[in-house]
This record gives structure tokens, sequence and C-alpha cells, in this order.
């Protein structure tokens, strides 16, 4: 696959913040990037370093084939020569423009006749089920109609590149649904490669073709959604990553590969690790049963949270204290006992220093 | 986010990356326009300030009279000492300085008075008819400065210093005392009477912005009422009283209009009297030195009040957000008190405007009966006996044409200054945290601390020669509009800052990535939503230059004479009564431009005031 962005050991500072360091990301045609972190970590920066709204202090930006920032060569592209769409959280809108205007604005400097620009309009805003609003000023419109509208003002003038920040945070619970729904078939339709920013990882691992994991302007992880979520690269990821989140258990690897967690083992497939390590393993990832089974680990019930879909029961022994994912109504009691077992396929060892995933 | 320290690489100190940087610096809108209006700004306010104070070390033609032995064009401290050391410094420099701070003192003390009581009734008691107090409030403002003063004259005149007597010697046959009549006092309070409408909006405003929740609290936490108010309201209303203060204080110091009236005659000078009275005779070296000291005066003023306040909160004020205010309740006496303060406002509003109507319709000044009731001197033809020969006010070709002028002068003025208030706010606001954003912003803010007739005089020195390419100005229009511009440059970028900290940098950002260059960005969006301050803005700069005086008295020259320095020049002429129906004439004409533009969407006086 061919690149359509690329980006060589970028850094933005402000003042002696390093919002993004030394970042250097790949992202293929076609693909459904999303840069995923907690608040503050550099997303918005860095998607802004590549729209041309901030000039990064170091590196190198290609779009396509396009040196569109150079720091060594003194190049910056304005945005507006970058071939992108840029959807705002806020969706900034122009107030005193309708919305025929608000999309019609971009496509006045391109040599077009009114008709090819009013099949545009329409063609956009059907695409993001908003046709006939076009006479509406955008304080007119409910936050979810301004947000659609936001995405239609960029499809009208068809941009090579897509991206967005945090597009959907203004929106309810329910909205926010619906236009992952619809985020996710435009993708599928266009095809046209997208960054995405966000802080919601449900977002991103349901929309994605890869996710970039960003702490303190760094990348953390770049991978599949699938991957990310089952093998996350450091300490950081898997518990960033995960509702109900991750269970970390510091342990020790022995002679035979098992992991020594105080009072009992959990056995694993075999790493060629030894010492002291992060055991992350996922709720759903553990069996829960109310009698002794073979290897079972006992446990007691601190508390049984049933969701309609599926339960977490939060399990203590000693000072260890673990969250279970059990799908359906759970029928385990607070209090009674209970065996756990780990599926070994699902554990991931960390190295307790740096945190990194240890490979097996 | 992690915090590093950034390495320091040594660069070659050109190269090629670095050129297009800087290029690609140099070519950004908002420095493009910074450094166009540093440029303007640097033209208009420094060279002229520089000008200044090199003319007060310099010998000129001029003073060849008194200074046996100058040679022109060398340096000297002859001004210096002249001003603040010799046997005539007492009565050139010290007495007008200690007449200015007393009227400004007094005056500021008075206005504070006034606004802040009426201010705090309409806003934190429950007293009816607040609407027409807010009203009444701005229309004082609305007048020229000197308007009462004029109509304490006719009231009050005793005949001491000449001219005749006036209302009320004419009814009692009794002659007011001197200090009643003339001096400080009558200076100070229809000073206070004029400049009160700041207090009042300043205060009133921040009064509406406190949140009486803090209040509450601390009524909950057991605070005595005193010391609610003590410890909590006024603290926070603070701010607003010291803008307040420092505009009242550095308008009333440099303001020549009512000293000229009510003091010249008696010899009561103020450093914009002694000022101007130097000048007149061309010694614009001693002149320049009062200037400067005035501007030291003005500055320091600002200077200790920022330090008090915090930087700029103070010319900043308070934008009221409306918080539902506890009110005090005033029971039976509310509708006594609402009587009195309306009645109060109306007798400073309408009863100067009846004072001096009442006597341009008298044919013999100071007899007021009405077998003297004439309209001659509004219709009347030409007649020797009669204001020096010249015909009645609205068949006076002369004032016709002073009257174009004062709306020519206007209308540029609000004009030029809405459009540097844009442009300034849109330098100021996209270059915040950088050095070039805010020299812009310090520059900007440079005019503030000049007082009128200073600032008038700064341009004396200017254009009586061609500096650079430019042609010497001197008693041309065009001088008239750049100084009445330049004046405004602060109260320009302050609002235009406020207007673009409304519009959300996302909104330009969305243009520029959807391809719009900086011009297509700045008039199709920037300027569209910038511009719902613009009409009250172009309101307000238009009163304010409509009866603007002080600024321009040292500039004007016949062909150039505008409504307000006619005013001054038939009372120097003793002429009052066709200077009375100047007056008139001139507050109707704001009257109709007010009406006018206010018809734009927008356009409200009190907004554009900054309440
Ligand atoms: N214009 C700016 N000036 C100073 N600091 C900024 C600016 N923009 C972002 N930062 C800082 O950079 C860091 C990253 O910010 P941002 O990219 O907005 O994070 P995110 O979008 O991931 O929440 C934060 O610490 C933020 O405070
Ligand atoms: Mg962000």
């Amino acid at each position: 696959m061919s690149v359509a962005i690329r980006i060589n050991n970028l850094t933005k500072r402000f003042g002696n913040v390093t919002a993004v360091n030394n970042v250097s990301l790949n992202i293929e045609s076609g693909s459904f990037l999303t840069l995923l972190g907690p608040s503050g970590c550099g997303k918005t920066t860095l998607l802004r370093c590549i729209t041309g709204l901030e000039d990064p202090n170091e590196g190198e930006i290609f779009i396509g084939d396009k040196l569109v920032y150079s720091s060594s060569e003194g190049i910056s592209v304005p945005p507006g020569e970058r071939d992108l769409g840029l959807v705002f959280q806020n969706y900034a809108l122009w107030p005193h423009m309708k919305v025929y205007k608000n999309m019609t604005f971009a496509l006045e400097t391109k040599k077009m006749t009114p008709e090819e620009m009013d099949k545009r309009v329409k063609d956009s805003l059907a695409e993001v089920k908003m046709s006939g609003y076009e006479d509406r000023y955008p304080r007119e419109m409910s936050g979810g109609q301004q947000q659609r509208i936001a995405l239609a003002r960029m499809l009208a003038y068809r941009p090579g590149v897509f991206l967005m920040d945090e597009p959907l945070s203004n929106l309810d619970a329910r909205l926010r649904m619906d236009m992952r729904i619809e985020l996710k078939r435009l993708h599928h339709v266009t095809g046209a490669t997208t960054v995405y920013v966000t802080h919601d990882q449900v977002e991103a691992l349901t929309m994605s073709t890869s996710i970039a994991i960003m702490k303190e302007g760094v990348i953390q992880q770049l991978d599949t959604p699938d991957k990310v979520y089952h093998f996350p690269a450091t300490l950081f990821v898997a518990d960033f990553i995960g509702n109900p989140k991750v269970n970390l258990l510091n342990g020790t690897v022995d002679e035979a590969g098992k992991v020594n967690l105080g009072s009992f083992n959990v056995s694993t497939n075999t790493y060629n690790t030894k010492g002291k390590v992060v055991m992350a393993v996922r709720p759903e990832d553990i069996a829960i049963s109310a009698s002794p089974v073979p290897e079972g680990i006992e446990f007691t019930a601190y508390s049984v949270l049933p969701a309609g879909a599926d339960s977490s029961i939060i399990a203590h022994r000693d000072d260890i204290e673990l969250t279970i994912r059990e799908m359906g109504t759970s029928t385990i009691k607070m209090d009674e006992k209970i065996w756990l077992k780990f599926n070994p396929e699902a554990v991931n060892l960390y190295d307790e220093k740096s945190g990194n995933l240890i490979t097996q | 986010m992690t915090v590093t320290t950034i390495p320091k690489v040594p660069l070659p100190l050109l190269n090629k990356a670095r050129l297009r940087r800087f290029f690609r610096w140099l070519k950004s809108p908002q420095v493009i326009l910074s450094l166009i209006m540093l440029a303007v700004m640097f033209y208009m306010v420094i060279i002229p300030l520089y000008r200044m104070l090199i003319t007060t070390i310099t010998f000129s033609e001029n003073d060849l009279r008194y200074a046996p032995g100058a040679v022109v064009g060398q340096f000297t401290l002859f001004h210096w000492l002249r001003m603040l050391t010799s046997k005539i410094a007492v009565i050139m420099t010290f007495q007008p300085l200690l007449h200015s701070l007393t009227i400004s003192f007094g005056a500021t003390t008075l206005a504070f008075v006034i606004g802040g009581t009426m201010a705090w009734m309409v806003v934190r008691t429950d007293m009816p008819g607040r609407k027409i107090i807010n009203i009444l409030a701005v229309v004082p403002y609305i007048m020229p400065s000197w308007t009462i003063a004029m109509a304490w004259k006719v009231l009050f005149n005793n005949g001491t210093a000449g001219g005749v007597p006036g209302v009320l010697m004419f009814l009692t046959g009794t002659a007011p005392p001197d200090w009643i009549a003339f001096g400080p006092l009558p200076i100070i309070i229809s000073s206070a009477l004029h400049y009160y409408t700041f207090y009042f909006l300043f205060v009133s405003a921040a009064l509406m912005s406190i949140d009486s929740s803090l209040e509450e609290a601390a009524e909950l936490a057991g605070a005595s009422r005193g010391r609610i108010l003590r410890k909590i309201t006024f603290p926070l209303v603070i701010p607003a009283l010291l803008s307040g203060f420092i505009m009242t204080f550095s308008k009333t110091m440099g303001t020549f209009g009512g000293p000229n009236v009510l003091g010249v005659p008696v010899s009561y000078y103020t450093m914009s009297t002694m000022l101007r009275s130097n000048t007149t005779v061309l010694a614009f070296g001693d002149a320049f030195v009062l200037a400067i000291i005035l501007i030291l005066f003005s500055m320091t003023t600002v200077t200790v009040n920022q330090k008090i306040v915090g930087t700029r909160k103070s010319y900043e004020t308070i934008g009221g957000r409306g918080f539902m205010a506890q009110k005090t309740k005033l029971r039976e006496s509310k509708y006594i008190l609402t009587a009195i303060t309306v009645t109060f406002q109306i007798i400073i509003a309408v009863l100067p405007l009846l004072l001096l109507i009442m006597s341009t319709l008298m044919l013999r000044s100071g007899s007021y009966s009405f077998d003297n009731l004439s309209l001659v001197h509004w219709i009347g033809e030409s007649n020797v006996n009669i204001n020096s020969g010249e015909p009645g006010v609205l068949l006076n070709p002369a004032i016709w044409k002073g009257a174009w002028n004062s709306i020519k002068l206007a209308l540029y003025t609000a004009f030029f200054t809405a459009l540097l208030g844009v442009i300034l706010g849109y330098a100021i606001v996209k270059g915040r945290g950088t050095k070039l954003g805010k020299i812009v912003e310090q520059l900007a803010f440079v005019p503030y601390v000049i007082p009128g007739i200073a600032f008038g005089a700064v341009y004396i020195s200017m254009f009586t020669k061609s500096v650079g390419p430019i042609p010497p100005l001197y008693g041309t229009f065009l001088l008239l509009v750049i100084v009445s511009v330049a004046k405004h440059i602060p109260y320009s970028s302050r609002s235009g800052v406020s207007a673009m900290l409304q519009v959300g940098r996302e909104l330009e950002e969305a243009a520029a990535v959807a391809g719009a260059n900086a011009w297509r960005r700045f008039w199709r969006i920037i300027f569209p939503l910038t511009s719902a301050g613009f009409v009250s803005g172009f309101l307000l700069t238009f009163i304010t230059t409509m009866r603007e005086l002080s600024l321009i008295i040292l500039l004007v020259t016949p062909s150039t004479a505008v409504l307000a320095s006619m005013t001054m020049r038939y009372i120097e002429n003793g002429n009052e009564q066709q200077a009375n129906a100047v007056i008139i004439l001139l507050i109707t004409i704001v009257l109709i431009g007010n009406f006018i533009i206010s018809r734009f969407r927008g356009g409200s006086l009190k907004k554009g005031l900054g309440a």
C-alpha cells in the first residue's frame, strides 16, 4: 500500500512543554488511523501540525509525495494547499453564512460552474443525510445536525485526506453511536484516508483500521485495533484500553515458566524470561466457576455487578483484587467462594522496569 | 507532555531554511498588519513626541524675541529653566499645575460620588424607573464638556470679569459672589456633571457582574453587612472605580473648554489654558514644556493605577454578565429617591440647554425680559452692532462651513478609527504571546496617557515642516483627522480586541484549511463577524469627535475651524450668544447623527462606551 502521510521525527514545543516528541508515523492510503490518548497527550497538536495550522519545531511531513513541512529546509506549505479537510471539535461552522454558503466557500476559489457547485452541495448533504437544509443558519440546527453539516462541508470540496479532531465529543451518547456508524460507512464508501483524534477508546476500537496510542507526546503503539487490544505494547496501553480495565498483577517468573503471584501460580505459554514481571489479563479472559475446578484458584466474590449483557465480578484473595467479566447475568453470590482459571493464551507479561511487553 | 529544556543547537546565522522561515513569518497577515500598524503608530505617536521633546531643548526663531543671543537650532535648556526655575515659573507652570490638579481631583471625586451612588441605586436597590435613569445618564456625555460651563455663565455671571450679568443677577439684582461665578468651584462642578457618566457605567457594570452568591456565602458564614460590603463587594468593584478614576482624571487634566470659559476671565489658569496662551504667542518651546509635564503627570497616574489593579484591567471594563443581584429594599422612600434622581438628571441635562437657548433668544445680552426676545442671533441679517457684524447663526456661511467640517471630521475619524480597530484587534489577538504582538498592544495604549490638549500640542511641532515624503500638515484638515484618529487608537484597539476574541480561532482556521487566503479570510470571515461592534464604536467615535475641543484647539485655523472651536472663538471675542447658539447647533447635529447611526444594527451608544 502506498503512504498517504509520512511523518519523520516531528517535535512541537510550547515554551518548555513538548507536546509532540520526536514522532515518526506512516499513514497508509485508505486507512482510518485514530490518534488515541488521554487529554493533553498531544493528539490535537499532532493533527494541527499535519494540517499546517501549527508549525512544528523539528521534523518533516510529507502528504502524498509532497513535502509540506521540513524544519531543515524551512518549508511549510499553508493549510489550504495541503489538500486536506478538517472537522473541528466544535464544528466551526461560519455563523453568518447559511449551510449552502458554508459549503460553497471552499469551492468558490476553484473554477467551478454554479451547477457543479449545486451538485456538490446536494451530493454531500445527501451523504450525511441532511438534504434540504441548505437554507438554514448554523444556529437554527441542533448539535448533531451541525456536526453532520461540518462533515458535509468537508466532503463538498473532496480533500485527499480527512482529518477529524474529536468530532463526536460534543454529542450525547445516542447520537455519538449513530455517528460512529455513519462515519465508518463514510470511510467504507469513500475509501478516503482518515486521521481521527479521540480520547474515547470505544470510538477508536470500533472505527479504525489502525490506532496510534499516545502518551506525553510519544506514540506508544501503532497497530490494528485487535492487536492493540489483545497485545498492548506497554503497560500504559494495556491499562488505557479496555473497559472494565485490565487486571495487572506483580509477579515473578520461575524456572518452569510459571508466574508466581505469591500464594498461587499461573501457568502461561512458556516465556523465555525470568524475574520480576507485571502480568496483564483482561477480565473476559478469566473463567469463573462457583464450584472447585481442576487447577482453579480459590477467590472470594467481593462484589457482583450484573449489567444485562454481561456482569462484572470483583474477586479478592489476600491483597489481590481481580475483575472478571462473565457473559449474561451472573449467578455468583457475594461473599461466596469462587474458582478462577486464567486463559494462558491471553495472558501478557510486561517487564516490570520498562513496562514493555515481553514477547514469547 | 513532558517538560524538557530545549537544547541550544548552534546554527549558522543565515542559511536557506532560516531565510525561508523568516520570509514566511514576514508574509503572514498578522505580521504584515502588525508591522503596518507599528509604522502608522510610530509616525502618528512616537515621532511627534520625539519632535516635541526636541523643540523644548532647541532654540527656534520665535525665541529670539525674549532670549537675546540665542542661536537658532542650538541645544539649550533655556525653556526648561525658564518654566521651572525662573521668576515666572510660579505663574507659568506651578500655579497652573496646582489648578489643574485641584480641578481634576475635585471633578473626579464629585463625579465618583454622583455616578457611584447612582449606579449602586440602580443596580442594587429595588428602586423603580431604572430604565429612564440609565438613558438619562448617557445624555450629559453627548453634550460638549463645556456646555454646562457656558450655561453656568449664563446663570451666574456677575460681571466681575466683564461680560454681561447672568440670569440670577438680572432677576435678583444682586451679584453672585466671585467664587460661585468663576474659578475652581464652577469648573469642578461643570466637569463632574459631564464625566459622571463614566463612573455610572463602569460601576453599574461591575456591580452587575458580581455574583451575589459570593455575598450570600459570606452572609451564611456569619459576616455582617458592613463587613461584606468592605471585604467582598468593595474589592470587586475597585477595578471599575479605578477605571472611572483614570478616565475622568486624565480627561479633566487635559480639558480646555471649562477652564477657558470659567477660569481664564478671572486669570485662573490651568495647564491647558496656559499651554494654549503660550502657543498663541508662538512660544512653542515653553508650551511644550508644559505639555510634557502634563503627560508625565498623566502617565504617573495611570502607571500607579495599573500597579494597583494589575496591568490593563484598569482600562478594560468589566463586562456585565448580569447575575441576579440581591437587592436592598428601600420601602416607601424608593419613589422619592427615583424622583430626586430623575429630577437631578433632568436638571443637569436639560436646564443647561434651556439656559443656552434662552440666552440666544435675547436681542441684547444680559436682559432676560420678554420684550427682549428675538431670533436675530439665529436668523438675523448682518448688523454691525450685533455679533461683530456676523449674520445669525443659521444664515452664517462660516458657521455652516464649520458644521460641515465638524461632520466631515467626525465621519472620517469614526471610519478610520473603526477600521484601525478591526486591524489592530486582529494583529494583537493573533500576535498574543509574541513580542511583536506585545509591542503593538503597548504602543496602541500610549495615546491613552497623553491628555487631550497635550496630544494636540504634540502635533504642532510635528507637522510644521515636512517629514520625509510627507508634506507639512499644519493648518490642514487632514491633520485634524490624523490627530483625532490617533487619539482614539487605544479605544479602537480595545474594542477591536474584544470583538476579535468573540470570534473563535477555529472559524478562521476552518477557512484556512478550506483554502482561503488571508485576504479572503479577513473580509469573508473575520470582518463580518467582528463588525457587529463596528456600528456602536462608530457612533461613539462620531459623538466624541463632534464635541472634541481640547485635542484640536491648538491645531485649527480659520479655514479648518469646526463648531467646537468656533464656540471658543466667539466667546473670546465676547459674542457669547453666538457661541451658545453654535453649541445648540452642535448638540442638534450630534443628536441627529446619533439617531441616524443607531438605526443600524448594533448601534448603541451605551454599548460603545464599553458597559
Ligand atoms: N497553543 C498552545 N500553547 C501552549 N501550550 C499548548 C498549546 N496547545 C497545546 N498546548 C499544550 O500541549 C499539550 C498537548 O495539547 P493537545 O495537543 O491539545 O492535547 P490533546 O489534544 O491530546 O488533549 C498540552 O500540555 C497543552 O497544554
Ligand atoms: Mg485535543
